[in-house]
């Protein structure tokens, strides 16, 4: 066979095996609904206890509307972790995707992606309908969705990071948020700054666009680092 | 689509291979080589080095000192080429209990080379597995997990296969299927490193004993 052939043929495969383990990520949570419901419930569980915790009255909760759904994401996201990569540690899974001949960040990042899709995505549809709980203005819906929607990528990305540098360790506990959060504090940041713009009637485009260099940085440098700490954790 | 080599190079050659754990030394200037048509049992009491020893092959321990050849090219640059040409069987069996015999090895082998549904299920029912291809994995016994870990063997083009304690939970049928595989393998010209406390009867079986320098 000739080089380009070749080359044409291991991209197919790269792309057959990116597929195949975003298929099998899904399939697995699918099957094992907790780890999906549980990081989901906690967050909503989160969220309404702040008008009773704090106050029923609207003008005070819309004021820290943005704040409460964001930190309640980030816990959420934080909590939906502590599985990531587990069951494919104990099991050996993770040493067959080391072994694999396709590039490992490359099946890392489909990981991720399926990651996202079970434990993020949930939290961001239900978002609007707790906002609405926290009186938040209407204005601030749209932005409100669409910074999580490029913020929470961005944290599970770098929590992939925490989780593969600590997947071989007995009991993490804490050192995964100790590692995660100080990462994420930027997120959060623009993330509510966004919202608190958009209410405030200014343009909530600058922050947003600042969420969407993080995604792609994440994007593209994150699942390199992961690949390499896994490496790091299986020695 | 066993792949045999044409030059006077062997499959794997292993030079002075030193590793210690924390403080112990496993081994030291370990020297082997396998070539295809060879079969190359480990042995050694428990904590030899034998799992460790297979792991650093695998490139997924890179705590040692020596050198591992790939027919002929130092390994270290081109994992990926050596990983393509390689299957690992490891005392953990990369089987999720929650994921069917069929979704397991769909994606076990895309991480390699394509497999169809149809050729997977062959494989199970080659290796016994017929009528449980559907059902979740932790409704099968421990031999059974043990036995879709093992189709991957014949749904591999590998030349090189590594298996760390293959024979455990296997019934007598499945210690013979096994030991089948392994000598037609090599009859086919792959190449397989190997660690059992079972007495293979193979023809050209090689053993490399470790742990009796200490």
């Amino acid at each position: 066979m000739n080089r380009t052939g070749n080359s044409a043929m291991n991209r197919a495969n790269a792309g057959a095996a990116f597929r195949a383990t975003l298929k099998r990520d899904l399939l697995i949570s699918v099957k094992r609904r907790n780890d999906i419901l549980n990081p989901f419930m906690f967050f909503i569980i989160v969220v309404s206890l702040f008008p009773i915790g704090i106050s029923p009255e609207s003008a005070m909760l819309r004021q820290i509307a943005a704040g409460v759904i964001w930190i309640a994401v980030l816990l959420a996201s934080m909590l939906s972790m502590d599985s990531l990569y587990r069951s494919d540690y104990e099991d050996g899974s993770l040493e067959q995707l080391l072994l694999s001949s396709q590039p490992l960040y490359l099946l890392v990042f489909a990981k991720n992606i399926a990651h996202w899709l079970v434990s993020g995505l949930p939290v961001i549809l239900v978002s609007p309908l707790l906002a609405y709980m926290l009186a938040l203005p209407a204005e601030g819906y749209l932005t409100l969705v669409l910074s999580l929607l490029l913020g929470t990528p961005v944290v599970g990305m770098i929590g992939a990071i925490a989780v593969a540098l600590t997947v071989g360790l007995g009991s993490r506990g804490l050192i995964l948020a100790v590692i995660t959060v100080p990462m994420s504090v930027p997120v959060l940041i623009f993330g509510t700054l966004a919202v608190q713009n958009s209410l405030a009637g200014g343009s909530p485009l600058g922050y947003l666009a600042l969420l969407g260099a993080m995604l792609a940085a994440a994007a593209s440098l994150a699942p390199v680092a992961t690949a390499a700490a896994l490496r790091i954790s299986l020695n | 689509m066993t792949e045999i080599s044409q030059d006077a190079s062997p499959l794997l050659e292993v030079r002075a291979l030193t590793c210690e754990r924390g403080e112990r030394l496993l081994f030291r200037d370990l020297e082997f080589s396998l070539d295809s048509g060879q079969v190359l049992q480990v042995k050694g009491g428990n904590g030899s080095g034998k799992t460790t020893l297979m792991r650093i092959v695998c490139g997924l321990n890179d705590s040692f000192e020596g050198e591992l050849y790939w027919r002929g090219d130092a390994l270290g640059e081109r994992w990926d080429a050596f990983h393509a040409n390689l299957l690992y069987i490891g005392h953990r069996l990369a089987v999720n209990h929650v994921l069917t015999p069929l979704e397991n090895l769909r994606w076990s082998c895309r991480l390699h080379d394509p497999a169809d549904d149809s050729g997977i299920r062959e494989a199970l029912a080659e290796m016994d597995l017929a009528g449980y291809e559907d059902s979740p994995c932790y409704s099968l016994s421990a031999g059974q997990q043990q036995r879709v870990s093992l189709a991957r063997l014949l749904l591999s083009s590998a030349a090189l296969w590594i298996l760390d304690e293959p024979f455990t939970t296997l019934d007598v049928d499945g210690v013979a299927l096994l030991e089948n595989l392994v000598a037609r393998h090599a009859r086919e010209g792959g190449a397989v490193l190997i660690t059992t406390h079972h007495k293979l009867v193979l023809p050209r079986l090689r053993t490399l004993t470790l742990g009796v320098a200490r």
